[in-house]
């Protein structure tokens, strides 16, 4: 009962704040970051269940991002539009129908990226540290070539018109739900068990720990959120570009939770925003934009070798109530 | 005393690595409730013997079998589940975390919850915790270590560092207990505790216990039953007195002139 009244709640107040956002921030150029904000977001922390929860090194994250977002486009472009212009013509509001269309897109995109991560994960997982990351890598680049070579899916042109459906709402929803399933896992055995595969694989399964089967779940999982950040970011930009997916988009995910603190939910957030605001925020000096960016991630990891927040959590009241829920 | 509870057995048990024969054709039991020490130089093969026995390696030949089941090959998770528990000789602590998450993580077994009732926590991944915790805590509180049970495990000196993995090791409800040199790095007074501490969890949730050990005097003192172990030969066994006469024994510890 109480969980309902929370959930909610939260809803409501993500509601509330999406009809106000735009009153208030009239600039759309700032409602541009603040979106772009929240789906760097879900991509931090979501990675941050396999590299930092479990300690395993993966940078392909911008894969399960691209299947997430192609599956999505796809469905709503090829699948839906029907029962979209069903829903209108019955009279069911467009806000409403795009929604849930949108959501509709958002599940099968995250679970197409999930079933990628379960194949990619299963053989691939019983490696370790460089050599997972060398398969992760290799996985991110098929992605991306198979879908330039996809010409139904726009190929090298990238797919235009896909429908605008996201709006902050979706991408607040997604984020809270990404970061309360982190603080939930991390109060939970499950979490715990991920913990001690990070710490020491060795004593971990001798105390009892699968540790492959958490691997891989804590795999699936980010896959999920990948996938669903990549179908939101599908329907923000309506365009979609292979080379949106390169490599370097893994690794500017992975700069989000190393800056952050490896493990810390509440760093990877804060870095995520930080790493989102400050290019742009830098775009008065021009050329020397991605200079200063550059030296700035030097500094601090040379102030904070162990990224903002270390392994600690920032504790809000807040967070503590969810996690007695 | 008599508890009962399934018996260790490994039959004729090898493992090779290369060319070096770690352990060879090796028979040893251990009965419900017993206390056996496994001593013998360095590089004798005792710590490869605990490997086996909890799957981190798999031997070349020989079976080991804990009751009725027969557990070479089987994962170190599947092992630990059917109730070996062991501690290692250089303290494997997840040393970033709390003593209270180290035990709690060995209690891991116990929880009923699946993952997603993890990811949203649910009321009974919650009933879960709530177990798991005040069992933690009162494991901690055996081995007093309740004042640091906030404390990470890394900054606790080295002999709490072992008791609280003893602490971990029995949270995950074994049956037989294997503990490689806990006494390692201790002073005198910590190792009388020690050896106390062991007597005492050993009656108190009726374990067996296997031993390795260099200071023979916690050996001597504890052990039922001696194990002497050289080259990964068993070179004897049978009560400490005898284990202290046999001349094999002394020869393999002091070398051909003096036995």
């Amino acid at each position: 009962m109480a969980r309902a009244l929370k959930t909610l709640g939260i809803l409501v107040a993500l509601i509330a704040v999406n009809v106000l956002l735009p009153k208030l921030i009239p600039n759309s150029y700032f409602l541009r970051v603040i979106m772009l904000c929240g789906i760097n977001v879900i991509l931090a922390v979501s990675l941050n269940l396999v590299n930092g929860f479990t300690g395993q090194f993966s940078i392909g994250h911008a894969g399960f991002m691209a299947i997430g977002a192609y599956t999505a486009a796809v469905v709503t472009m090829k699948v839906l539009p029907g029962a979209t212009l069903a829903m209108a013509a019955a009279g069911v509001p467009p806000i409403f129908a795009h929604g849930a269309a949108l959501l509709v897109a958002t599940l099968a995109g995250g679970s197409l990226a999930a079933v990628a991560g379960l194949a990619v994960g299963l053989p691939s997982l019983r490696l370790r540290g460089d050599y997972l990351a060398i398969v992760t890598l290799g996985f991110g680049e098929i992605i991306r070539v198979v879908i330039l070579n996809v010409d139904a899916i726009g190929g090298a042109r990238g797919l235009s018109g896909v429908p605008a459906y996201t709006n902050f709402f979706w991408v607040a929803l997604w984020v809270v739900v990404v970061v309360g399933v982190s603080y939930n896992l991390l109060a939970s055995t499950h979490g715990r068990a991920m913990l001690a595969i990070r710490e020491d694989e060795i004593a971990a399964e001798s105390l009892g720990v699968p540790t492959t089967r958490y691997k891989v779940l804590a795999f699936v999982v980010s896959a999920f959120f990948a996938g669903v950040a990549g179908a939101l970011y599908a329907h923000y930009d309506s365009y979609l570009n292979p080379a949106s997916f390169t490599f370097l988009r893994s690794i500017e995910i992975i700069a989000m939770i190393v800056l952050g603190g490896m493990g810390s939910v509440s760093g990877a957030i804060m870095a995520a925003v930080a790493l989102t605001v400050l290019p742009e925020a830098l775009r008065g000096v021009k050329e020397y934009r991605m200079v200063i960016y550059a030296m700035l991630l030097i500094v601090l990891m040379i102030t904070r070798p162990s990224g903002i927040m270390g392994t600690r959590e920032l504790k809000l009241p807040w967070f503590r109530k969810k996690v007695a829920a | 005393m008599n508890a009962a509870g399934p018996s260790l057995s490994l039959d004729h048990v090898s493992m090779v690595f290369g060319g070096l024969k770690a352990v060879s054709d090796l028979c040893l039991d251990v009965h419900p409730g017993e206390l056996v020490g496994l001593i013998g130089p360095n590089g004798a093969g005792k710590t490869t013997v605990f490997n086996l026995i909890t799957g981190v390696y798999t031997p070349m030949s020989g079976t080991i079998r804990f009751g009725e089941q027969v557990i070479n090959g089987c994962r170190p998770h599947d092992i630990c589940g059917s109730g070996i528990a062991r501690t290692f000789q250089n303290t494997r602590l997840f040393a970033g975390l709390t003593c209270l998450d180290n035990v709690k993580i060995a209690a891991h077994q116990r929880a009923h919850s699946t993952y997603w009732d993890g990811m949203w926590a649910t009321p009974r991944s919650a009933a879960d915790e709530r177990a798991i915790d005040s069992r933690a805590r009162a494991l901690l509180e055996t081995l007093s270590l309740s004042d640091v049970a906030e404390t990470r495990a890394a900054d606790l000196p080295y002999g709490r560092q072992r008791r609280l993995e003893i602490a971990r090791a029995l949270a995950t409800d074994p049956k037989l207990l294997l503990l490689d040199e806990p006494a390692a790095g201790m002073n005198p007074q910590e190792t009388e505790a020690l050896m106390r501490l062991i007597e005492e969890v050993r009656l108190r949730h009726h374990l067996a216990v296997l031993l390795i050990e260099h200071d023979m005097k916690v050996v001597m003192t504890i052990c039922q039953r001696i194990a002497v172990l050289d080259y990964g030969v068993k070179i004897c066994e049978g009560d400490p007195d005898m284990v202290r006469r046999d001349p094999s024994t002394i020869r393999a510890y002091l070398g051909e002139d003096v036995a």
